[in-house]
Protein backbone atom coordinates (compact mmCIF):
# COMPACT_ATOMS: atom_id res chain seq x y z
CA UNK A 1 0.00 0.00 0.00
CA UNK A 2 2.82 2.38 0.85
CA UNK A 3 4.37 2.09 -2.63
CA UNK A 4 1.26 3.36 -4.40
CA UNK A 5 0.85 6.20 -1.92
CA UNK A 6 4.50 7.17 -2.35
CA UNK A 7 4.07 7.40 -6.11
CA UNK A 8 0.87 9.46 -5.73
CA UNK A 9 2.72 11.77 -3.36
CA UNK A 10 5.57 12.20 -5.84
CA UNK A 11 3.11 13.15 -8.57
CA UNK A 12 1.40 15.70 -6.30
CA UNK A 13 4.75 17.23 -5.37
CA UNK A 14 5.72 17.41 -9.05
CA UNK A 15 2.50 19.31 -9.78
CA UNK A 16 3.35 21.67 -6.92
CA UNK A 17 6.83 22.21 -8.40
CA UNK A 18 5.26 23.04 -11.78
CA UNK A 19 3.01 25.62 -10.15
CA UNK A 20 5.95 27.22 -8.38
CA UNK A 21 7.88 27.24 -11.66
CA UNK A 22 5.02 29.19 -13.21
CA UNK A 23 5.35 31.84 -10.49
CA UNK A 24 9.14 31.80 -10.88
CA UNK A 25 8.89 32.56 -14.59
CA UNK A 26 5.98 35.00 -14.52
CA UNK A 27 6.28 36.68 -11.10
CA UNK A 28 6.16 40.45 -11.57
CA UNK A 29 8.70 41.40 -8.89
CA UNK A 30 11.96 39.93 -7.63
CA UNK A 31 10.65 38.94 -4.15
CA UNK A 32 8.00 36.81 -5.88
CA UNK A 33 10.73 34.85 -7.58
CA UNK A 34 12.71 34.48 -4.37
CA UNK A 35 9.62 33.17 -2.56
CA UNK A 36 8.98 30.69 -5.36
CA UNK A 37 12.60 29.47 -5.24
CA UNK A 38 12.45 29.06 -1.45
CA UNK A 39 9.25 27.00 -1.70
CA UNK A 40 10.85 24.94 -4.48
CA UNK A 41 13.76 24.14 -2.16
CA UNK A 42 11.31 23.00 0.51
CA UNK A 43 9.49 20.81 -2.03
CA UNK A 44 12.83 19.36 -3.13
CA UNK A 45 13.45 18.28 0.48
CA UNK A 46 10.09 16.48 0.47
CA UNK A 47 10.96 14.74 -2.80
CA UNK A 48 14.32 13.61 -1.40
CA UNK A 49 12.63 12.19 1.69
CA UNK A 50 10.05 10.29 -0.37
CA UNK A 51 12.75 8.94 -2.70
CA UNK A 52 14.71 7.68 0.28
CA UNK A 53 11.64 5.72 1.42
CA UNK A 54 11.01 4.46 -2.11
CA UNK A 55 14.58 3.24 -2.58
CA UNK A 56 14.65 1.98 1.04
CA UNK A 57 17.95 3.62 1.85
CA UNK A 58 18.91 6.04 4.59
CA UNK A 59 21.87 7.53 2.76
CA UNK A 60 19.91 10.45 1.35
CA UNK A 61 19.01 11.89 4.72
CA UNK A 62 22.05 14.11 4.89
CA UNK A 63 20.93 15.66 1.62
CA UNK A 64 17.72 16.77 3.33
CA UNK A 65 19.56 18.80 5.95
CA UNK A 66 21.94 20.13 3.31
CA UNK A 67 19.19 21.40 1.00
CA UNK A 68 17.39 22.99 3.95
CA UNK A 69 20.46 24.88 5.12
CA UNK A 70 21.39 25.99 1.60
CA UNK A 71 17.86 27.23 0.85
CA UNK A 72 17.81 29.24 4.08
CA UNK A 73 21.21 30.83 3.42
CA UNK A 74 20.26 31.68 -0.15
CA UNK A 75 16.98 33.29 0.89
CA UNK A 76 18.66 35.36 3.60
CA UNK A 77 21.36 36.53 1.18
CA UNK A 78 18.75 37.53 -1.42
CA UNK A 79 16.70 39.39 1.19
CA UNK A 80 19.72 41.34 2.34
CA UNK A 81 20.72 42.13 -1.22
CA UNK A 82 17.24 43.43 -2.03
CA UNK A 83 17.10 45.53 1.11
CA UNK A 84 20.58 47.07 1.29
CA UNK A 85 22.11 46.53 -2.13
CA UNK A 86 25.04 44.52 -0.76
CA UNK A 87 25.31 41.25 1.09
CA UNK A 88 28.43 41.71 3.20
CA UNK A 89 28.99 45.26 4.41
CA UNK A 90 32.38 46.78 4.98
CA UNK A 91 31.47 50.10 6.58
CA UNK A 92 32.12 50.09 10.28
CA UNK A 93 30.24 53.24 11.28
CA UNK A 94 26.57 52.87 10.47
CA UNK B 1 0.64 -3.01 14.77
CA UNK B 2 2.30 -2.73 11.39
CA UNK B 3 -1.02 -2.03 9.68
CA UNK B 4 -1.81 0.78 12.10
CA UNK B 5 1.61 2.37 11.70
CA UNK B 6 1.31 2.00 7.90
CA UNK B 7 -2.02 3.80 7.98
CA UNK B 8 -0.49 6.58 10.05
CA UNK B 9 2.50 6.92 7.69
CA UNK B 10 0.19 7.01 4.66
CA UNK B 11 -1.95 9.66 6.30
CA UNK B 12 1.09 11.81 7.09
CA UNK B 13 2.44 11.45 3.52
CA UNK B 14 -0.86 12.41 1.92
CA UNK B 15 -1.33 15.33 4.31
CA UNK B 16 2.16 16.62 3.53
CA UNK B 17 1.66 16.39 -0.23
CA UNK B 18 -1.75 18.05 0.12
CA UNK B 19 -0.29 20.98 2.06
CA UNK B 20 2.54 21.41 -0.48
CA UNK B 21 -0.01 21.45 -3.29
CA UNK B 22 -2.13 24.01 -1.41
CA UNK B 23 0.98 26.17 -0.99
CA UNK B 24 1.67 26.02 -4.73
CA UNK B 25 -1.93 26.96 -5.59
CA UNK B 26 -1.76 29.83 -3.11
CA UNK B 27 1.48 31.08 -4.69
CA UNK B 28 -0.17 30.98 -8.11
CA UNK B 29 -3.51 32.54 -7.25
CA UNK B 30 -2.96 35.17 -4.56
CA UNK B 31 -2.83 38.78 -5.76
CA UNK B 32 0.33 40.35 -4.27
CA UNK B 33 3.69 39.36 -2.88
CA UNK B 34 2.73 39.49 0.81
CA UNK B 35 -0.24 37.13 0.51
CA UNK B 36 1.86 34.80 -1.64
CA UNK B 37 4.55 34.80 1.03
CA UNK B 38 1.90 34.04 3.64
CA UNK B 39 0.73 31.01 1.64
CA UNK B 40 4.19 29.71 0.78
CA UNK B 41 5.92 30.03 4.14
CA UNK B 42 3.13 28.50 6.25
CA UNK B 43 1.75 25.67 4.13
CA UNK B 44 5.05 24.53 2.64
CA UNK B 45 6.60 24.34 6.12
CA UNK B 46 3.77 22.24 7.50
CA UNK B 47 3.86 19.98 4.42
CA UNK B 48 7.57 19.29 4.61
CA UNK B 49 7.34 18.67 8.36
CA UNK B 50 4.57 16.09 7.83
CA UNK B 51 6.58 14.31 5.13
CA UNK B 52 9.79 14.27 7.20
CA UNK B 53 7.84 12.90 10.19
CA UNK B 54 6.42 10.16 7.96
CA UNK B 55 9.94 9.29 6.78
CA UNK B 56 11.18 9.17 10.36
CA UNK B 57 8.32 6.86 11.40
CA UNK B 58 8.87 4.64 8.35
CA UNK B 59 12.53 4.03 9.16
CA UNK B 60 11.71 3.59 12.85
CA UNK B 61 9.01 0.96 12.20
CA UNK B 62 10.43 -0.94 9.22
CA UNK B 63 14.13 -1.02 10.08
CA UNK B 64 14.15 -0.19 13.78
CA UNK B 65 16.47 2.67 12.93
CA UNK B 66 16.19 5.83 15.03
CA UNK B 67 17.29 8.56 12.69
CA UNK B 68 18.15 11.74 14.54
CA UNK B 69 19.01 13.65 11.35
CA UNK B 70 15.35 13.73 10.36
CA UNK B 71 14.32 15.10 13.75
CA UNK B 72 17.04 17.72 13.40
CA UNK B 73 15.72 18.55 9.93
CA UNK B 74 12.17 18.98 11.27
CA UNK B 75 13.40 21.31 14.01
CA UNK B 76 15.52 23.26 11.52
CA UNK B 77 12.63 23.80 9.11
CA UNK B 78 10.34 24.78 11.97
CA UNK B 79 12.82 27.45 13.06
CA UNK B 80 14.15 28.82 9.77
CA UNK B 81 11.20 28.87 7.35
CA UNK B 82 9.24 31.63 9.18
CA UNK B 83 12.45 33.65 9.59
CA UNK B 84 13.14 33.43 5.85
CA UNK B 85 9.54 34.44 5.10
CA UNK B 86 9.80 37.43 7.40
CA UNK B 87 13.10 38.57 5.90
CA UNK B 88 11.94 38.36 2.30
CA UNK B 89 8.66 40.10 3.10
CA UNK B 90 10.46 42.95 4.86
CA UNK B 91 12.89 43.25 1.97
CA UNK B 92 9.94 43.44 -0.43
CA UNK B 93 8.32 46.21 1.63
CA UNK B 94 11.52 48.23 1.94
CA UNK B 95 12.33 47.92 -1.75
CA UNK B 96 8.96 49.43 -2.58
CA UNK B 97 6.75 46.58 -3.75
CA UNK B 98 3.13 47.75 -3.83
CA UNK B 99 0.42 46.02 -1.82
CA UNK B 100 -2.80 44.79 -3.41
CA UNK B 101 -5.26 47.54 -4.48
CA UNK B 102 -7.96 46.36 -2.11
CA UNK B 103 -5.85 46.18 1.02
CA UNK B 104 -7.10 48.75 3.48
CA UNK B 105 -4.50 49.02 6.19
CA UNK B 106 -0.76 49.65 6.25
CA UNK B 107 0.57 50.12 9.77
CA UNK B 108 4.18 50.25 8.68
CA UNK B 109 3.68 53.34 6.48
CA UNK B 110 3.87 55.88 9.32
CA UNK B 111 6.90 54.37 10.99
CA UNK B 112 9.41 55.88 8.58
Amino acid sequence: MIDIVLKITLVLLAIAMLGLTYRLVKGPTTPDRVIALDAMGVNLVSIAAILSILLNTSNFLDIILLIGILAFIGTVAFAKFLEKGEIIEYDRDQ
Amino acid sequence: MTVISDMFIVFLLLAGAFFSLIAAFGVIRFPDVYTRNHAASKSATLGVMCILLATFLYFLVEDGFFNSRLLLGIAFFFITAPVAGHLISRAAYNSGVKMWDKSVRDDLKDKK
